[in-house]
């Protein structure tokens, strides 16, 4: 009908991508976007942590400033749950008839998309920080004065976490699933 | 892949590393040398080191104190935080803390088989030997007439045997004999080490093929200097060189046909790290040679801490703590000999 009558004259791969569920696809974002950046943020965790119980042994002073960098490194994850849990808000319900419409596949889209953006960003973010903290721990007990100075390259690692959450918030706030109609 | 460490050194080795930088940052200072260098008597210098980290290993010795009892504890610190590194290890990180021990260990071999070649006892040897090169059954080194012997009964069990093919001889163990087998068992130690470091890869490679290059041309130079005018020949002096280095393959060769110290200094020349070095030295000045070599061995090794994430770090603590310890005998040395103003010759500080 009209699915077929878009994607006409296009190959079989085409054809078979149209044909999954875009329910599938906002499904996947969804997970993506909690699962990738849980990733991010533990793996930014241990890579501090590490670094920063083995060098309190000899500098004990450092462990209470320097969990600002396992902080910042989960802020990651809670990123990835706030976008998952208003994605999933945005998840609705059409009738099977218009399951394959444009506009369907937009928003399954559009869900997916701001998964993968958020996730993706948050992975990395994580990683960022979690290297940065490790060696401001390791720097910090050697001489105190370069905390704060490491901190601050900490802070612009961190955005760029933020930076994918707001794409990925306007990316699904135009994921708007066709509406009811016979 | 090299630049990609960051991402899973710390599994295994961050914690490590974080109590080597930790222990990096004890090392003494310039500081502390000065007051050390200022000392009048040995208790002096304890009450001094007694406010640094060797403080709870000293505070237990009487009075009349020996420079070899200094030395001895302060080893025993090393010892102690090398086996605390070692016990947490896993591998590769366990295989690479052990290699660095296989240099004493050597050094111990030779040192009971020349003992017992001028008829020294066997545990009077022992004491002697360097805490960290130990190994099960090192006693019955005594007992050996020849290399063959030598290997067969101790040596076969070490980690030093695959050093040996090279070796083994049937000649009877003289002066002369035993020092080309320490040198030969150190070639193969150094080239074995600096292909376990080509196959970990990354930033541990580099850095530790720089330190390891820098230590073979030393030793090559130190064997040409150390052999002008002995009946060794130019294969047998060329074979004790390593393959790999700054100065493989043209500079050992030229250094093979060097007969003095002038004509070593015109092939070192063209290297322009080692340059540098001599260039601190007059003409046929010779004395100051370890000292310079020393000072450019602690630079390369500091250096070594500016990276993160790679295993060269343990390498380094273990040298510059060696070096600290070599220091701490000197001063001790001059202190109690009364030779205060040859201090300076040959204390290299190390921040």
């Amino acid at each position: 009908m009209s699915s077929s009558a878009m994607v006409g004259s296009a190959g079989t791969w085409a054809r078979a991508l149209v044909k999954i569920s875009p329910y599938t696809f906002a499904a996947i974002g969804i997970a993506i976007s909690i699962g990738v950046s849980v990733l991010g943020a533990a793996w930014g965790i241990y890579i501090t942590g590490s670094s920063l119980i083995g060098a309190a042994i000899k500098a004990p002073r450092i462990t209470s400033k320097n969990l600002i960098s396992v902080i910042f490194c989960e802020a990651v994850a809670i990123y990835g749950v706030i976008v998952a849990i208003i994605l999933q808000t945005k998840l609705e319900s059409v009738p099977s008839s218009q399951i394959y419409d444009p506009e369907s596949l937009r928003a399954g889209y559009a869900i997916f998309a701001s998964g993968i953006i958020v996730g993706f960003a948050n992975l990395v973010c994580g990683l960022c920080v979690g290297i940065i903290g490790s060696s401001c721990a390791l720097s910090d007990a050697q001489n105190s004065s370069l905390f704060v100075k490491i901190l601050v390259i900490e802070i612009f690692g961190s955005a760029l976490g933020l930076f994918g959450v707001i794409v990925g918030i306007i990316m699904s706030a135009q994921a708007s699933w066709p509406s009811k109609t016979v | 892949m090299y630049g990609f460490e960051a991402l899973t050194f710390n599994i295994h080795g961050g914690y490590l590393e974080a109590i080597v930088r930790g222990h990096r940052a004890s090392l003494l200072t310039a500081a502390d040398y000065n007051n050390l260098c200022q000392c009048e008597t040995l208790d002096d210098i304890k009450m001094h080191l007694s406010a640094t980290e060797y403080g709870p290993y000293l505070q237990n010795e009487p009075s009349p104190l020996h420079t070899t009892t200094i030395v001895e504890k302060c080893t025993l610190k090393l010892v102690d935080e090398y086996k605390q590194m070692l016990c947490q290890a896993t591998e590769p990180l366990s295989t690479f803390l052990e290699y660095i021990t296989y240099g004493h260990m050597i050094d111990n071999v030779v040192l009971i088989v020349t003992g017992t070649l001028h008829e020294r006892d066997v545990q009077e040897l022992l004491e002697k030997c360097h805490p960290l090169g130990m190994f099960d059954s090192i006693a019955t080194l005594a007992v050996a007439q020849n290399m063959r012997e030598l290997y067969r009964l101790v040596l076969v069990d070490t980690p030093l045997a695959p050093y040996f093919s090279e070796c083994i001889t049937s000649e009877d163990l003289d002066d002369m004999n035993i020092e080309i087998m320490r040198n030969t068992l150190y070639k193969a130690y150094l080239e074995d080490f600096y292909r376990f470091c080509q196959k970990l890869g990354g930033a541990t490679a580099e850095i530790m093929s720089d330190l390891l290059a820098f230590e073979a041309d030393r030793r090559a130079v130190n064997i040409t200097i150390n052999s002008i005018g002995t009946e060794l020949t130019r294969d047998d002096r060329k074979k004790l060189y390593s393959n790999f280095g700054l100065l493989y393959p043209y500079g050992h060769e030229e250094l093979a046909v060097s007969e003095d110290i002038d004509q070593v200094r015109g092939v070192m020349e063209k290297y322009p790290p080692y340059q540098s070095i001599f260039s601190k030295l007059s003409y046929g000045e010779s004395q100051m040679l370890d000292k310079a070599f020393y000072e450019e061995e602690v630079k390369r090794l500091c250096l070594a801490f500016e990276q993160q994430f790679h295993y060269g770090v343990f390498f380094a603590y273990m040298r510059l703590r060696e070096q600290e310890i070599r220091n701490l005998m000197w001063i001790s040395e001059c202190v109690a000999q009364n030779q205060k103003s040859r201090v300076h010759d040959s204390v290299v500080f190390i921040f």
